[in-house]
């Protein structure tokens, strides 16, 4: 199987047994090397169904604070694209078997060759690839590439993307699309906004592909409703904050727990 | 320097593409929510630029409240000193609110006010240039403007904060990275991101996603088409000809795109860009993406493919300048193209060289120059001397210098 297949797979088994694809991010090389490669394998192990492996940018002009603090200390204590590839072997070595989407904003592959990222990171265990700065359009290299070495290319959709734009983004799109819940930047937000279902739906009516919902999520409760409509639900900032406080992997334990129940509730059960 | 006669000429006006293409340069590398105001704004710019009624609209602000077109001062001692090339000014100091960003700030928020349903400005600024245009234009027209500056260009720039401020515009401070431009950027567009129904990001140089390259160079030719003009008419101060080479310095490129434009079909005409060279390029604290080979590569930094100064690992570089406003890791992608076509050349001049050209400027001609508009002085410092006498070198004197005392008396204050 391929990267495209595993992810697809995920899909298909939470289809049969309900729920959504609980997807957490976290920022390789934060708060140091080795805890990050210790919290993707303790999100693996309280339930995430996909993992969005970041690498980090000097400049993560989607990103809120948390992030970019996180990111940022990451770069100073000396993460490289190389090394955040060496992460991932590791912990497939370790029999980590939940997909891993690479996501990094463009510089940075460029900067380590498209092809040849691609290629190191197929082979260093990697499913996927998120580039947020990177719309449909601009991927002319990276997309085939990706193709070539069964990596899926997810791309995103936001409130603001007009008809056009979802079907161009669903035709290029494979593994999952990516909605951005809100017109903003990551980071965890108290309340869902309120026009989320109308989003989702008016890209249902494009794509049968399935739509993780991300940016904002913070709490078991929250990732439940997202589930009730629809297939993923990615949450960042939360965790990434949890990781880098005092209580360090034992917190990302705990709410990534939460936030796994709440993802994989039932339509009956959320309430 | 000519152009290779093998090659098939190359049509100026070609570029961007319709994907925002300059060559292998530009693009529109952005996050997806972004996608439909750019689109948007292409549409509207596009409109606008055939709408005899805009385009009057700005012309006469252009002419009343700007106080274009700015004037042409043949430089008589600065030549003579120098003992070469006849150096001529074109006054962009002189433009209202200090210096040649107020033409892209006018259009641009003209634009919006005319042509899209939006109400509020969101800018950068590094040496407070752009913000002070931008303030200005938004008190101008009646329009909610927020300017974010880096804390480090907010304290070299202090007249510059207070001026925005006293014009109406909120300034924001940019604590991230490396606290200058490049980050205050990156905090304008994730308030454009958060915004993006109700605000339109007002970038002031010739960089960034598609279609803003375009736009700002074409609302800055209004520098070059009136300098071709007056260059070739004594009575509007001129030498009665084109020049041979024209001077600009070059930060994002907006008032060296702004001035070279108009001239690129005439190709007896050099035309030159002029990168901060900061310590050195040896040193490594310089913004010149042209001059390293080692850090300036092809990159994507803000939108757009250029030149970009980063590390191994596309981890972009810091850079240092002595003027804030050239202190940026990458560089218009139109000069990009333009200098990969061999149409136009980029050199660089130290803080130390640029510290002679201000100078200069001051003392024999009475002007004080912005530190930006001084790194192409200070090239022409080593330039003229090589040349004769009858050939004739044009600088754009991009923006007038009062907000760089404080940094000027810091670092020769001392020598007094």
């Amino acid at each position: 199987m391929n990267g495209v297949d595993r992810i697809d797979q995920v899909f298909r088994d939470l289809k049969k047994s309900g729920g959504a694809a609980f997807m957490p991010y976290h920022a390789m090389g934060y708060p140091t090397r080795q805890e990050s490669v210790e919290v993707v394998a303790a999100l693996a192990k309280a339930g995430a169904d996909i993992i969005e492996f970041g690498i980090p940018h000097s400049d993560p002009l989607a990103d809120g604070p948390t992030i970019q603090t996180a990111t940022f200390s990451a770069l100073v204590g000396g993460t490289t694209v190389a090394d955040c590839l060496q992460m991932s072997r590791e912990l497939r070595d370790r029999g980590v078997e939940t997909p891993f989407c690479a996501m990094s904003y463009y510089n940075p592959i460029l900067a380590f060759g498209e092809e040849r990222f691609v290629e190191a990171a197929a082979d260093a265990g990697m499913d996927g690839l998120i580039v947020p700065d990177l719309p449909p359009g601009e991927s002319e290299m990276l997309e085939p590439a990706c193709r070539a070495a069964g990596l899926a290319t997810v791309y995103m959709l936001a409130p603001t993307s007009t008809e056009e734009r979802i079907k161009s983004v669903a035709r290029h799109t494979t593994g999952f699309i990516y909605l951005v819940s809100v017109t903003g930047i990551t980071g965890a937000r108290d309340e869902l906004p309120p026009g989320l279902p109308a989003f989702v739906e008016r890209v249902r009516r494009h794509t049968d592909l399935p739509l993780a919902v991300g940016f904002g999520i913070s709490t078991g409760s929250q990732a439940a409703r997202v589930a009730n409509i629809a297939q993923g639900v990615v949450v960042g900032s939360a965790l990434v904050k949890a990781a880098g406080s005092g209580e360090g992997l034992e917190a990302v334990r705990s709410l990534a727990e939460q936030l796994a129940t709440g993802s994989h509730q039932t339509q009956g059960e959320s309430g | 320097m000519t152009l290779s006669t093998t090659s098939s000429p190359v049509n100026y006006g070609a570029v961007p593409d319709g994907t925002g293409r300059f060559g292998p340069y530009g693009g529109k590398y952005v996050p997806e929510t972004l996608m439909p105001a750019l689109e948007e704004l292409e549409e509207a710019y596009l409109n606008a630029r055939i709408d005899q009624e805009f385009m009057q609209e700005l012309a006469h602000l252009q002419h009343t409240y700007v106080g274009r077109p700015t004037p042409l001062t043949y430089a008589r001692r600065l030549s003579e000193e120098l003992g070469g090339a006849q150096i001529y000014l074109k006054r962009e100091d002189l433009a209202h609110s200090g210096a040649h960003k107020i033409n892209n700030a006018l259009g641009q928020a003209l634009l919006m006010k005319r042509k899209m349903g939006k109400s509020r400005i969101v800018a950068e600024t590094g040496a407070g240039q752009h913000g002070v245009a931008t303030a200005t234009a938004s008190a101008l027209l009646g329009i909610e403007c927020i300017v974010y500056m880096g804390t480090v260009d907010m304290e070299r720039q202090k007249p510059n904060v207070f001026r925005m401020e006293l014009l109406g515009t909120e300034v924001r401070s940019v604590d991230s990275g490396s606290q200058t431009l490049k980050d205050a950027i990156n905090e304008a567009i994730r308030d454009w991101v958060t915004n993006v129904e109700t605000t339109h990001y007002l970038l002031g140089s010739a960089l960034g996603p598609h279609p803003y390259p375009a736009m700002v160079r074409d609302f800055q030719s209004i520098i070059g088409r009136e300098a071709h003009s007056q260059m070739q008419e004594p009575a509007e101060g001129g030498p009665g000809r084109l020049p041979d080479v024209i001077v600009a310095c070059v930060g994002g490129g907006s008032n060296a795109i702004g001035i070279f434009h108009p001239f690129l079909e005439e190709e007896s005409v050099r035309l030159i860009g002029v990168e901060a060279g900061g310590h050195g390029i040896e040193d490594g604290a310089h913004a010149a993406r042209f001059a390293d080979p080692e850090r300036g590569r092809l990159g994507v930094l803000q939108g757009t493919k250029s030149y970009v100064l980063q590390d191994s690992d596309g981890q972009i570089a810091l850079t240092h300048s002595i003027s804030a406003g050239l202190d940026y890791a990458s560089v218009g992608p139109e000069h990009a193209w333009l200098r990969d076509v061999g149409r136009s050349e980029y050199t660089y001049c130290t803080d130390t060289q640029t510290l002679a050209g201000f100078k200069a400027l001051c003392e024999l001609e009475g002007i004080i120059p912005a530190l930006e508009s001084a790194h192409a002085v200070g090239y022409v410092l080593e330039l003229a001397p090589q040349m004769a006498k009858d050939q004739v070198i044009l600088i754009n004197l991009s923006g007038r210098g009062d907000k760089d005392l404080g940094t000027v008396m810091q670092t020769i204050g001392g020598d007094r």
